[in-house]
């Protein structure tokens, strides 16, 4: 039988005492989903913008693939691009399997879906009045679009964050294209699973807790900035 | 007179709906041009591509003597500012939403501070710099758009219906506002309405459109005078009426128009007359009132708008009048579809053209 109570009282221990190999990996864990989610709002927001913005064949069939591949298994993406990033794969030259850039990479496109679904409909909510308002005020093609973008600040601020708790919390990818090396590429989930197999559950335990006190905060932070509208001031600083 | 802008033989339709069909229209600078068209005759449109945010499909625009190309457009652009109908304001504050335009046309910060102040003033919004624009009644919105509009100063300023969905408080602050603006500033305005009121009062020329055709264009009280013979155009505009006009013994004018409803006016004339109510100046009652007023009908609410502040209603008395409520005494009054109401107006309030 398990020692679950000793396992937690442990983990607690580690948690307070600020075992460097757990906040390595709670660092590591952040740091690799934050450096994802900026790569895929950089090109995920422009790709929700033309969807939402503009007019051309087959728009809907690519909304409709964005929107069914936020469901794809995490090991199915993982095994795909364990392949393009082996040796023989067509990124293998990169040398980039089994690196903290397989992973970014990797969750990076994950989370490209919830990204784009997400901001496209938030686009798609926003007063169609606005983008020709801009232009009345003398704004460009481009400079318009930025103004619709700024009013659907909600939506873009609920898909970063959708995307941030997927990539976080999310096992496929790191293991199979981070290789879960200690110290080098492991992160919360793939640490989790390591320790539990090893037997070591003090650990596991203490970064499970740690991965869900994540997710919880960040959803609460996104709550309350919301209600104390700072974070949506500093973004919407006069519209440029 | 040296031209602002001109359209020559615009055409514009979407799909197989042609909304203007060779529209020849020069406006003059530094004069209030109104255009007046019941709803769907091609007067937004001609602001939209007036405003260069809608292509025409056949046909040349110039702006201040420039003929506007796919290349030119955007520069063409910073000339002119449309008000939109349904007032739109960026989710920010009062400041950020007027000075957007300017931050567009990179005007040095303090010039910014200072033009964003002074249109704030023009539209009796001073010291609401900081409030959140969204969260300010109908009216004020309207005039904080009114305001983004002046602060670019721009050559051409198009608004399209300012004042129709406003309270009469909003709406004459707006209507001095323009006046102001075109005789100091001397601003060429283009302004669609479908008040003849308005119409009267604010332009130097107007050009009725009706079905996407510009049929009249002239001085007002030559159109005014003309717009007997031309008058079927006219049927949709509010509350503009034919008949047939007797004096009567008092002195007075009675017209009989649709139905047998007879409506009495001071204005003395004889025949074939058209006239107008301005929607405000109809009292709505539940029961026949005794009062001062000559024109009392019995009739029953076949329409609603809600317009925010005020409630537009349709009213079948034999022929029918809009009438324009607030919203407070629409909801004190409990009305509905098929409410049965009184509307009056004195004579004095008939207006024949």
């Amino acid at each position: 039988m398990v020692d679950i109570i000793g396992g937690i009282t442990k983990a607690l221990e580690l948690i307070a005492t600020g075992d460097p190999t757990l906040y390595g990996i709670v660092y590591r864990s952040l740091l690799f989903s934050g450096i994802a989610i900026i790569l895929a709002t950089l090109w995920g927001t422009p790709i929700a913008m033309v969807l939402s913005l503009k007019d051309f064949r087959g728009k809907n069939l690519v909304k409709a693939l964005f929107n069914s591949l936020i469901g794809i298994p995490t090991v199915v993406l993982g095994l795909v691009l364990y392949l393009i990033f082996s040796k023989g794969g067509p990124l293998g030259p990169l040398d980039l399997l089994y690196t903290p850039g397989a992973i970014i990479l990797g969750e990076a496109i994950l989370v490209t879906p919830i990204l784009v679904s997400i901001t496209t409909s938030a686009i798609e909510a926003v007063d169609p009045e606005i983008m020709s308002l801009a232009k009345t005020l003398g704004a460009n093609e481009s400079q318009a679009s930025i103004a619709v973008l700024k009013e659907a600040v909600n939506g873009v601020l609920l898909s970063n964050i959708a995307s941030f708790n997927r990539a976080i919390a999310e096992l496929g990818v790191a293991l199979m294209v981070g290789g879960n090396i200690a110290g080098l590429t492991d992160v919360l989930t793939t640490a989790v699973s390591r320790y539990t197999a090893r037997g070591e559950l003090d650990l596991a335990i203490a970064l499970g807790i740690i991965l869900m006190v994540i997710v919880f905060m960040i959803n609460a932070i996104v709550i309350m900035a919301r209600k104390a509208k700072w974070l949506v001031t500093i973004w919407r600083r006069a519209p440029d | 007179m040296a031209i602002a802008a001109e359209l020559k033989n615009i055409t514009k339709t979407y799909g197989d709906k042609t909304v203007l069909e060779s529209v020849n229209l020069q406006i003059r600078e530094g004069e209030i041009l109104a255009l007046l068209g019941p709803n769907g005759s091609g007067k937004t449109t001609i602001l939209k591509i007036l405003a260069l945010i809608e292509n025409p499909t056949y046909g040349e625009l110039k702006i201040l003597g420039e003929t506007v190309t796919a290349k030119n457009t955007e520069k063409i652009r910073m000339l002119t500012s449309l008000v939109f109908q349904k007032t739109t304001v960026f989710t920010t504050s009062v400041y950020n939403n007027v000075v957007y335009g300017l931050k567009i046309r990179r005007t040095p910060k303090e010039l910014r501070d200072f033009e964003v102040k002074k249109a704030l003033e023009l539209v009796k919004l001073e010291g609401f710099e900081n409030r959140p624009a969204k969260k300010l009644s109908g009216g004020e919105q309207q005039r904080v758009a009114i305001a983004r509009a002046l602060a670019l100063k721009p050559k051409l300023l198009l608004l399209d219906e300012p004042t129709a969905n406003l309270d009469p408080k909003n709406a004459s602050i707006l209507e001095d506002v323009i006046a102001t603006v075109n005789r100091e500033m001397k601003t060429t305005i283009v302004l669609a309405t479908h008040n003849m009121f308005q119409a009267k009062a604010l332009p130097q020329r107007i050009a009725l459109i009706n079905d996407g055709r510009i049929t009249e264009i002239g001085e007002p009280a030559e159109v005014f005078n003309k717009l007997s013979t031309n008058l079927v155009s006219f049927a949709a505009v509010e509350n503009t009426f034919k008949g047939n006009a007797y004096a009567t013994e008092e002195g007075t004018t009675i017209i009989s128009v649709d139905n047998g409803v007879e409506v009495e006016t001071t204005t003395q004339k004889n025949g074939e007359v058209t006239f107008f109510i301005n929607p405000q100046d109809i009292i709505l009652s539940e029961t026949a009132l005794r009062s001062s007023a000559r024109n009392v009908f019995k009739g029953k609410i076949t329409e609603i708008s809600d317009l925010g502040a005020i409630v537009k209603l349709k009213v079948d008395v034999g022929t029918f009048f809009i009438v324009q409520i607030t919203k407070r005494s629409f909801v004190e009054m409990g009305l509905n579809l098929d409410t049965e109401v009184y509307v009056a107006f004195k004579a004095s309030s008939v207006q024949v053209l």
